[in-house]
């Protein structure tokens, strides 16, 4: 049983220089209460991906083909107001950035019980069901930090609000967008710890977005492999950490700080840059930085299933 | 939230402190004998000294500003030169005038200014937007005693939906307040403006803040977004914006009251300026600058009720 299934998505924005492509024939799925993890460098198009998703692009972007499925509904072709009671309730979202995610004039408890406005609980038990959620994030004394403002809560803490505000409608997916980046290491480990453990208790499915491949490598059960708005691997996390088959995906693992096996003041990098999408190129995204390019990466390259579940969007990904 | 408020009541008192002693030098260093104006040209030079020593003028500088100092603070401002009245009384029986007609602007500017630009950030780029934006600068840009003149020709003289002149029967509350309409339109209008506008700006700010997409993740209704998340923390300086606007209202409160013969400070300084009532000029500038220093304490406390952020920083 998939919760999500997101099938050829294409999203467009219309910009001054022209048309651009942001994501081209995105293709993957969330199964069931397992933890799905995108991972690709700033503007590979996870936002993008995220705003789709949610049904909210900015005004200049369209979703022009593609489907995305979730628990049967095509949210394509969803009313606004239809999305919008989706939103918060079985989809729920944390950010990246905890010092901006909460309204900062509004009391935690306050924002709190306006997420649940739907539940049709009355005032004291949608506040006593915050209360619970804060003590499910550990936030010390959570009586009274309910009452609190979000400056008044250090910057994992306020993560952890998000958190707890995002499963306070117990979602049937939650999409975490690079949700520890913005915190220190610690942090990082014991933040990522209470997802693993409020996921288990919930039994809810996760999109985890980042760039910090040890993160997804720990949490993550798939892994989306992200490159100019087109998934170029996908696979569990073994086969794509153990046995990558997209260039991309190879080099992007060569660069992992946490592989270098010697002691090096030059960390590897990919060359090159990400081609401007106004001007996608026809064939393969990857071509113009690939090592391994030949005459017929000049066409658009097919999706090969390279393995159980494995797939990467290259000719060559059969011989690597 | 008391602390804030201990804090910011002192810092008005110091703001007081420095203005009474501008004003003080201002009329110290202003030529002419304060004693020979008063008594007119044909007073005799015993008359001016006698009067000159009632009035402390021989006493040194900084003894001369101590006494007004401290006789400020417990409410004495001297006598009106005219009729020997005590200037804080003469000033306090206008005073009301003036504030209603102050409360009386801000509430057209606040009524009309925060719909209005709200509505503007909400359908940004559409035609109403655009005719809030062209209305806004035009009203900004007509002078209040123009504004005065018209509504008085319009409303008036030629309609004769509203009463001309005065402020109104005394103890007839429904008549001052028909009476207030006009005056309080001419000293509001033109912070419509300015409100829609800054309202319009900090709003479109505040909508693409961070927690606002959060708000639309979350599902939140759109109404919810706009009015609880939003426009909460948008008003915030247009509160201030206010707060200092009250100084700019309290000098179009002249040009009301004298175009809708309106009782009030304003008219009393300019009577007082033209008699050369020199006593009352000064009272009447530092009670008129009491009153901004309050007005504006109370909307840096409005601020701090409404954004905690600037509650826990003092």
């Amino acid at each position: 049983m998939t919760v999500l299934t997101i099938k050829d998505l294409n999203v467009t924005f219309s910009t001054e220089g022209g048309d651009l492509r942001a994501l081209r024939d995105v293709s993957f799925e969330v199964p069931e209460r397992r933890i799905v993890g995108i991972v690709g460098e700033s503007g590979c198009g996870k936002s993008t991906l995220i705003n789709a998703i949610l049904g909210l692009l900015a005004d200049n972007g369209r979703i022009d083909g593609g489907s995305i499925l979730f628990e049967g509904q095509e949210l394509t072709a969803l009313s606004a107001p239809k999305m919008r009671d989706l939103r918060g309730q079985r989809i729920s979202t944390v950010f990246q950035d905890p010092m901006g995610a909460l309204n900062p004039v509004l009391s935690v408890g306050r924002q709190m019980q306006n997420i649940q406005y739907r539940s049709g609980l009355s005032r004291a038990e949608k506040d006593a069901r915050s209360v619970d959620m804060l003590r499910l994030v550990r936030i010390p004394d959570p009586e009274h930090a309910w009452a609190r403002y979000p400056h008044e809560f250090s910057g994992g803490m306020k993560q952890r609000i998000a958190i707890a505000m995002a499963l306070m409608m117990e979602p049937a997916l939650l999409i975490a967008d690079e949700p520890t980046t913005a915190l220190d290491a610690t942090l990082e480990v014991a933040t990522i710890e209470l997802l693993q453990d409020l996921q288990q208790q919930i039994g809810c499915s996760v999109l985890f977005i980042s760039h910090h491949l040890g993160v997804i490598a720990e949490l993550c059960d798939d892994v989306v492999v992200m490159y100019a708005g087109e998934v170029v691997e996908r696979g569990t996390t073994r086969q794509v950490f153990n046995t990558p088959r997209h260039p991309y995906s190879i080099r992007l693992l060569e660069c992992d700080p946490a592989r270098q096996a010697e002691r090096t003041r030059n960390l590897p990098t990919i060359p090159g840059e990400i081609p401007d999408l106004r001007r996608r190129p026809q064939g393969c995204i990857f071509a113009n930085r690939c090592d391994r390019k030949v005459a017929a990466c000049d066409e658009l390259p097919p999706d090969v299933a390279v393995g159980d579940g494995q797939v990467a969007r290259c000719i060559l990904a059969e011989a690597v | 939230m008391l602390m804030y408020s201990v804090k910011r009541l002192g810092l008005a008192v110091i703001i007081v402190s420095l203005a009474m002693l501008m004003l003080f030098s201002m009329i110290y260093l202003i030529p002419g004998d304060p004693a020979a104006v008063a008594l007119g040209p044909r007073a005799t030079e015993a008359m001016r000294e006698a009067l000159r020593i009632k009035m402390g003028l021989d006493q040194p500088v900084w003894v001369q500003f101590w006494n007004f100092f401290t006789n400020a603070w417990t409410g004495d401002l001297g006598n009106e030169v005219l009729s020997d009245r005590p200037v804080a009384e003469v000033v306090m029986e206008q005073l009301p005038y003036t504030l209603a007609l102050i409360a009386g602007g801000i509430s057209w500017s606040v009524a009309l200014g925060i719909p209005l630009g709200c509505w503007a950030a909400v359908k940004r780029g559409s035609m109403p937007d655009r005719i809030v934006g062209i209305l806004s600068v035009a009203v900004i840009a007509v002078p209040s005693f123009v504004v005065a003149i018209y509504a008085l020709l319009i409303f008036a003289v030629t309609l004769r939906w509203l009463p001309a002149i005065g402020a109104g029967e005394p103890g007839d509350l429904g008549d001052q307040l028909v009476h207030l309409i006009l005056p309080s339109l001419a000293v509001g209008l033109g912070w419509v403006g300015y409100i829609a506008r800054m309202v319009r700006a900090s709003m479109l700010e505040v909508l693409e803040a961070q927690h606002i997409r959060t708000a639309r993740a979350f599902g939140l209704p759109e109404n919810m977004i706009t009015y609880r998340y939003a426009l909460t923390i948008a008003i915030l300086p247009t509160v201030t914006l206010l707060g200092v606007g009250i100084g700019q209202m309290l000098s179009s409160a002249v040009f009301a009251e004298i175009v809708f013969a309106r009782p009030g400070v304003g008219k009393l300084v300019y009577d007082a300026i033209l008699t050369r009532n020199y006593p009352l000029v000064t009272g009447a500038v530092l009670v008129t600058t009491v009153l901004f220093v309050l007005l504006n304490l109370i909307a840096d406390l409005i601020v701090g009720a409404l954004d905690p952020r600037v509650r826990s920083r003092f």
